[in-house]
């Protein structure tokens, strides 16, 4: 019961990492909250519907197709969006922010429209397959979503921290003006950001699709919220706080279910921002740097 | 090597250069003096690309390199240790020694790194610390040895000597000459105005936005208008 809980809980606490990792690279070299990042995962979640159910195609192939159309978002966000009111004088801090939550309405309607309001299920062709080891029972997948969002999070660490665009985005994060003076297409860095915190989304679309076998519209807003709380949980722009911010919501989410109440399941990540602003506002991971 | 010719700059409706002219000889120092606010940091933004100016031309080489971005002119060789030297305090040492060499794709970036590292041993002691836990002045070798790694032809400094102690200040000054000797044009910005100006060949000085005096080092260090107002009457 303990253990099937517990990878129950890693199980979403890795999506909801991923998830965050989105927000928190934004926010790493843009400063600011992107408030459509939820719509934009959503989206991934839809695409990944659309080719599985309806066009009976491999789920990899759902992954491929959900990664391009998010990655697409994204620049489109960037460029349109985000873009245009980037140094631009008499332009408040506040309007991107505000702009990204323009963009977030729109994504959902459009979703209604694209989609309908409905629930959709989404139809791994692996959902009933099943492990028994002793009396623990492991479904693949969650075997499936551990290993992908793993594999995502090494990938993406190592890429920050030993390859040279890892490292230019890392510089651009911590102060924009040095990076431009080391040489760092600052402008190509924003933009690549932006677009690969999309592809993340989307791929954590499909991983909410897999684990929960529904999609809505109105998934973007919920995970939206809980991504935004696990990078104040993790310290805002920090890597590594979303990934642990992540699984700590994760597990405690499932764990409250289980020996709790599960209406209070929602709650369980804002009773964790307020407590974290109260003992530690930078976060878990963030850091007080002086200079 | 650097030509300004009236350029004009401002933030927002704020003018703060008004036509100033400068220019900056192959394989010299030259040393820029001014008070707070004088516009000595608004200049050295401009020709880095950090700021565009609203009029005005300036020349890098014999190309007109004016409006260009940082990134577009440390490729043609303009390198600037900012003010406040503005390491990236969540990167190591190494790292911040290898972002220096960000835009090069020869293949002696890692002897470099490693002359680097023999010319500044405490930056080889501290390679794997963060940069944001050395010292002020060990910042400041660290961004300076950062700018030296992008090879460039122009290495602006600006105010190098800031908040450091005395002997770190003359330890600064020493690794300047140096560098101008290995073939680095330099140009400095400084309020240490004496210090600046023995190392460095020619100088101008910066009032209130626009160049009021220009000369030979050792002929500023001699003028009675800048003793008074830079140099203080102490001779030495």
């Amino acid at each position: 019961m303990l253990i099937e809980q517990l990878i129950n809980g890693l199980t979403l606490g890795s999506i909801y990492a991923i998830v965050a990792l989105g927000f928190t690279l934004v926010f790493g070299v843009l400063g600011i909250i992107n408030m459509a990042h939820g719509e934009i995962f959503m989206f991934g979640a839809f695409i990944g519907v659309m080719i599985t159910s309806t066009l009976n195609a491999p789920l990899w192939v759902a992954f491929a197709g959900a990664i391009i159309i998010t990655a697409i978002m994204g620049y489109m966000l960037e460029r349109f969006a985000l873009r245009p009111l980037r140094h631009k004088q008499g332009v408040s801090h506040l309007a991107p922010l505000i702009s990204t939550i323009g963009v977030s309405i729109l994504l959902e309607n459009l979703s209604h429209h694209l989609f309908g309001a409905g629930n959709h299920p989404f139809r791994a062709s692996f959902a009933e397959i099943s492990f028994q080891i002793g009396s623990i029972t492991v479904y693949l997948v969650q075997i499936v979503i551990f290993v992908i969002s793993i594999v995502l999070m090494i990938t993406l660490s190592f890429w920050l921290g030993k390859t040279k665009a890892g490292k230019a985005l890392r510089a651009t994060a911590e102060n924009l003006e040095t990076a431009s003076l080391l040489g760092v297409d600052t402008k190509r860095t924003i933009t690549m950001t932006v677009i690969i915190a999309s592809a993340m989304g989307g791929i954590a679309g499909i991983l909410v699709g897999m684990a929960f076998n529904s999609v809505t519209p109105q998934m973007g807003l919920s995970m939206g919220l809980k991504g935004l709380a696990i990078i104040i949980l993790g310290g805002m722009g920090s890597v590594r706080g979303a990934m642990a911010g992540g699984l700590i919501l994760g597990l405690a989410e499932t764990f409250i279910v289980v020996y709790g109440d599960s209406g209070y399941r929602d709650a369980i990540a804002f009773l964790a921002i307020i407590i974290i602003l109260l003992i530690r506002p930078q976060g878990l991971f963030g850091q007080k740097i002086s200079t | 090597m650097l030509k300004i010719s009236g350029i004009n700059a401002s933030y927002g409706k704020i003018q703060v250069l008004k036509n100033v002219s400068l220019e900056v000889e192959e394989g010299s120092i030259v040393t820029i003096l001014g008070a707070n606010g004088a516009g000595k940091t608004t200049t050295m933004k401009s020709i880095s690309g950090l700021l565009k100016p609203n009029s005005g031309k300036i020349e890098f080489l014999g190309e007109d390199v004016t409006g260009l971005r940082p990134d577009q002119l440390l490729r043609k060789g303009v390198a600037l240790v900012p003010e406040g030297r503005q390491i990236l305090a969540g990167m190591t040492v190494l790292e911040n020694l290898e972002m220096g060499a960000y835009h090069r794709k020869d293949h002696d970036i890692a002897s470099d790194l490693n002359k680097m590292m023999e010319r500044f041993p405490i930056l080889k002691e501290r390679e794997k610390q963060l940069g944001g836990t050395l010292s002020g002045g060990q910042q400041q070798m660290l961004a300076i040895a950062r700018a030296i790694m992008s090879k460039p032809k122009l290495l602006l400094l600006d105010e190098p000597s800031m908040g450091l102690a005395p002997l770190v200040v003359a330890d600064i000054f020493k690794i300047i000459k140096e560098i101008n000797e290995s073939g680095t044009t330099v140009l400095l910005v400084e309020q240490n105005a004496r210090q600046a100006l023995k190392v460095s060949h020619s100088g101008y000085v910066l009032e209130t936005g626009k160049i009021v005096a220009e000369g030979k080092s050792d002929e500023l260090l001699n003028d009675s208008r800048i003793i008074e107002a830079y140099l203080g009457r102490k001779s030495s």
